[in-house]
């Protein structure tokens, strides 16, 4: 069996999902992910004084409900791949300090879920580990503090704005116990269109998105058809209409396949416009939903591939364009 | 793909993108500005006339008219009301005196968790900053204009 082709991994020894956990604020609980999800948060602050102390918090109990679940005891858990969008991953480097087993920190940006997953697996893959956490989340106020303007300062959102998820996700996966397997990966490459306005995040990661995917399918020799779902992260409304548009343009017709955790996250009614954002996103989406319907046999087979906008405000204060990647990882039912 | 061919590709793709963007609502923004810009601005006026009632005339009667308005700024942005206001009118809500307050009070609750003095007082004036400096630059540039005239 190949390995390797193009910048697809292929896992022969097929590490599983052997369990998931998520947990989501009292925004995203209204929508689809809250009858899914482990625990639903009442307060964004979950008893904490700072909002990074709260994301911080809901990474570290999405870690150890996602390892109990799974039955595995903490001692046998061989490391943990977590990364955040706050300065210097602190919320993932503070949350392991919950935990006895290894860290290794992982960034990028929101597609931080499927780069975890997808180094996870192949550590499981090699043999090195028998059993790997792959973790992320964000939250709305933390993120809005690093990115944007403070929260009570009275500014409008532009129409292109998406809302950054408060909420945590994680899964455990292991050599031999699961349903779901990880078949392959595709490696994501930085794509930069050159879009700089730092409010429509869709339209920078929706070519990074693109690339991902259309390499993705001419390496395994495969359709848009023969997946139940193609998830993406984060493009919302608008990104998805590009993404779509732009798989079209090179011969993949994803439309009746693809489906954004962004766009499905919240019933947009106030001023989420374009639907959700931030690392946790696609994080809590497929570990509480996705995973739960695949194990319920609905999907068969999904291809997730979140998408994370690599800027930072000092690039973005100093004209830079937008810098984007996209990895993805194929999931399976046994 | 590099240099020239690069530049035009993304050239390509912005203008598709600009196709694609949602448009803003400017004429819903705009009455949306003028109607709660201008409802503030009636306040501050039946402020003044209370004021002059009570019996102040002058720069004490202006002085404090500005101060109750900015207390009120502050207030409703501690309560996460202003937040609220700004959202829907925009402009109007952000060239009063009380959106000056606002953009002083936010930071100041936000920064309030990296400590009083490096997080809340310096971090105070991160976005009024730009608003005190140019504020003043255009306060002297005018003055010079009236001189010379």
């Amino acid at each position: 069996m190949t390995m390797k082709k193009g910048n697809t991994v292929f896992f022969e020894n097929s590490p599983r999902v052997a369990a998931s956990a998520a947990i989501c604020g009292s925004k995203e609980r209204e929508g689809i992910i809250g009858d899914y999800a482990d625990v639903l948060l009442d307060d964004d602050n979950f008893g904490e004084s700072t909002f990074e102390k709260a994301e911080c918090k809901m990474l570290s109990e999405a870690i150890s409900l996602a390892i109990q679940k799974s039955g595995y005891a903490r001692d046998e858990i061989d490391c943990l791949l977590s990364g955040d969008l706050l300065n210097q991953i602190i919320s993932a480097s503070f949350a392991a300090r919950d935990f006895s087993f290894p860290f290794l920190g992982v960034y990028s940006a929101c597609s931080t879920m499927s780069e975890s997953i997808m180094l996870g697996a192949m550590l499981v893959n090699s043999g090195y580990c028998n059993a790997v956490v792959a973790a992320t989340g964000s939250h709305f106020a933390s993120a809005e503090r690093q990115y944007r303007y403070p929260l009570e300062l009275g500014c409008t959102r532009p129409p292109q704005a998406q809302w950054t998820v408060t909420g945590a996700g994680g899964l455990v996966l292991s050599r031999d116990r699961g349903k779901i397997k990880v078949v392959n990966a595709t490696m994501g490459r930085v794509c930069d269109y050159g879009v700089t306005d730092v409010n429509n995040m869709g339209a920078a990661m929706a070519p990074a998105a693109a690339d991902t995917i259309i390499r993705h399918f001419k390496d395994t020799d495969t359709r848009p058809e023969d997946y139940d779902m193609i998830l993406t992260g984060d493009l919302g409304a608008l990104g998805s209409r590009i993404l779509k548009d732009l798989t079209w343009e090179k011969g993949f017709d994803i439309s009746s396949r693809h489906v954004d955790c962004g766009e499905i996250i919240y019933n947009v009614v106030e001023d989420e416009f374009q639907g959700g954002s931030g690392a946790g996103c696609s994080a809590v989406v497929l570990n509480s939903f996705v995973l739960s319907k695949m194990r319920a046999g609905l999907y068969k087979r999904i291809l997730f591939a979140a998408t994370g906008a690599l800027l930072s405000t000092v690039s973005s204060g100093q004209g830079e364009s937008i810098p984007c990647i996209s990895h993805a990882v194929q999931l399976e039912l046994i | 793909m590099t240099g020239k061919c690069r530049e035009n590709y993304n050239k390509n793709y912005l203008a598709y993108v600009k196709t694609q963007d949602p448009p803003t609502k400017h004429f819903k923004n705009c009455l949306a500005a003028f109607g709660v810009g201008g409802f503030i601005c009636c306040i501050g006026q039946f402020i003044r006339y209370m004021l002059e009632y009570a019996g102040l005339s002058g720069d004490e009667l202006a002085g404090s008219t500005s101060v109750i308005l900015i207390f009120i700024g502050c207030l409703l942005t501690g309560f996460g009301v202003y937040d609220r206001i700004g959202r829907y009118a925009g402009a109007g809500s952000i060239v009063p005196i009380t959106g000056f307050a606002n953009s002083v009070t936010s930071p100041a609750i936000e920064f309030k968790t990296e400590g009083w003095i490096y997080g809340m007082a310096a971090k105070m004036f991160t976005v009024a900053g730009a608003i005190i400096v140019f504020g003043v630059f255009s306060g002297v540039l005018v003055g010079l204009i009236y001189l010379i005239l």
